[in-house]
């Protein structure tokens, strides 16, 4: 795998299709597995580090997985590339600032990862479009059998798979869904949002951005206790209770703007916009704040029937059906694309904060404004 | 550990209090911690379930003594001091090393679980004491190579190697 050749465009898993996909951008699914009979990584020399590696990276690279994969190492890897698989959340931000031999097997449709040296010896996972966890666990168990059948799993009857940390024991299982929830922080109920999920022993993150209120208004929602529950009972808690409430609380928030605040929805769209079409400078975050709103707008639209006047206007600005020329794959690939990485890996070379602003500010200038003249 | 209020129910919220120097800890079960208005944030970050659990000068007679402080894991010569620090275990077998340390603190990031449920390797997973032995001969193995021993270590890496084939078998 070339990260040139995947640096120009969004993960399948990013391009805004599944079920729900109004609010829920991506599910995905990781298992914390460790070898038996090796120390845990904090304890590896790099000799023992390169040994579990190599173990790891031919018992998975000899896999038929139905896409092909490819592996890159991550202590060889520039700081640029590393960064990049970040924003693609193809390896975590630990991975990429770790020490020592490590690396990661990577699907060529970037729906299945393995990061080998992480926290610990190895954490797959599987990711998928929209809400599908019940698809993802499906997949990655498949992929961790496997696995097992050519490795030794740390592995005790009472505690289950042994982690680095214990906050990760038992199943070894992270279940993570991407939602979209611009219409809860314009209403001020984000912070409910908080308290509700960790009244049911969730965390919530927020996703490309600084703090917890995430500029791109993107949160991961995932399970806390991985220890005495089955994985499959997490997914169905997921699938049947916590998605949908929260897929019914972004909604009723939507409808409420709608209803109340026209006005206030249609600044924000307008203004987002206006910026976007015409601005010359534009940092990441703030990018990400206003391409947020135009996908709150384009969603609007196509799942709730909204009409106001900025609604309509980007709706016409985007076309529709055979001619249709933006859509919420455009604003991901723009959301996507304009992260600092990519910026500089699709420039060609690093470039500095100002010229990455005023970049970012043309490539979104254009991709919006092209299709006003054509269509 | 029994709730302090009711004295009936298992206590799954621990709170510990600094009060001018003095140090208390409260063990309340779900029902009395919410009469008493006390609300828990349910995801605690690791760093503070350790300094919760590690940094309290032991009273409790169960993590009491010295030797708490002083016990080595044989394996990988990991110790409280070092959890404390990095957050992460030294190897598999510390679980048990440190079973009474971490207990509690495993219940807590749990929900108050003890125990695994769920997918179990196909295979049988690999006995203690064959993957301490297995541990062992890494370590010594790593000391060969640091003395550039290549000799002693290709023994040890053959040992290890054999050991290895017999449980895949
Ligand atoms: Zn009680
Ligand atoms: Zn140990």
């Amino acid at each position: 795998m070339e990260l040139n050749n995947i640096s120009n465009n969004i993960n399948e898993w990013f391009d805004g299709s599944g079920p729900l996909c109004d609010i829920v951008i991506s599910s995905r699914i990781r298992l914390a597995r460790n070898l038996a009979g090796h120390k845990f990584l904090s304890r590896c020399s790099n000799i023992e580090k390169a040994e579990i590696l190599e173990k790891l990276k031919s018992a998975i690279m000899a896999l038929d997985i139905g896409d092909e994969i490819s592996y890159i190492s991550i202590d060889k890897a520039t700081s640029l590339n590393r960064n990049l698989l970040v924003e693609r959340h193809l390896i975590s931000r630990h991975h990429a600032l770790g020490k020592g031999p490590r690396g990661v097997v990577i699907s060529n449709r970037e729906l299945f990862t393995a990061m080998i040296n992480e926290e610990d010896h190895l954490r797959i996972q599987v990711l998928k479009a929209g809400c599908q966890l019940a698809y993802c666990l499906e997949q990655i168990n498949k992929i961790d059998d496997m696995i097992e059948k050519k490795v030794r799993y740390a592995f005790s009857p009472r505690l289950g798979y042994l982690t680095a940390c214990p906050t990760n024991l038992g199943t070894g299982i992270r279940i993570s869904v991407m939602l979209h929830l611009p219409a809860l922080k314009m209403t001020n109920q984000i912070e409910k949002f908080f308290n509700a999920a960790r009244d049911m022993n969730l965390t919530v993150r927020g996703l490309y951005g600084e703090g917890t209120e995430a500029a791109s208004d993107l949160y991961q929602l995932s399970n806390q206790v991985s220890l005495g529950v089955k994985e499959s009972d997490i997914v169905r808690k997921f699938e049947s209770s916590v998605i949908p409430e929260v897929v019914e609380y972004e909604n009723a928030a939507r409808k409420e703007l709608l209803s109340k605040q026209p006005d206030v929805l249609d600044d924000k769209i307008s203004r987002a916009l206006a910026l976007l079409q015409n601005a010359h400078l534009i940092s990441s975050q703030e990018a990400l704040f206003l391409l947020s709103h135009l996908r709150l707008g384009i969603n609007m639209h196509d799942y709730m029937g909204a009409s106001t006047p900025a609604i309509k206007k980007l709706h016409d600005l985007c076309g529709q059906g055979q001619t249709r020329q933006i859509s919420i794959a455009t604003i991901n690939k723009l959301f996507m694309l304009t992260l600092p990485a990519h910026l500089q890996i699709n420039y060609g070379k690093p470039l500095e904060p100002n010229d990455r602003d005023i970049l970012r500010a043309k490539i979104i200038r254009s991709a919006l404004n092209q299709e006003t003249q054509s269509s | 550990m029994q709730c302090q209020i009711c004295n009936k129910n298992e206590a799954t919220i621990h709170l510990t209090e600094i009060s001018s120097g003095t140090r208390t800890e409260m063990h309340l079960c779900e029902n009395c911690a919410a009469e008493q208005n006390i609300t828990v944030k349910s995801h605690i970050p690791i760093n503070e379930l350790l300094s919760g659990l590690l940094s309290v000068q032991p009273t409790d007679e169960e993590i009491a003594g010295p030797t708490l402080e002083h016990l080595t894991c044989p394996n990988c010569g990991f110790t409280l001091a070092q959890f404390r620090k990095e957050g992460v275990l030294g190897c598999p077998y510390d679980y048990e090393v440190f079973e009474s340390v971490l207990q509690p603190l495993i219940e807590k990031a749990h929900d108050g679980k003890k125990s695994h449920c769920g997918k179990i390797p196909a295979s049988t997973p690999i006995d203690a004491k064959k993957q301490m032995e297995i541990m062992s001969l890494r370590r010594q193995l790593d000391d060969a190579v640091r003395s550039e021993d290549y000799e002693l270590a290709a023994v040890l890496r053959d040992k290890i190697n054999q050991n290895e084939k017999q449980q895949t078998n």
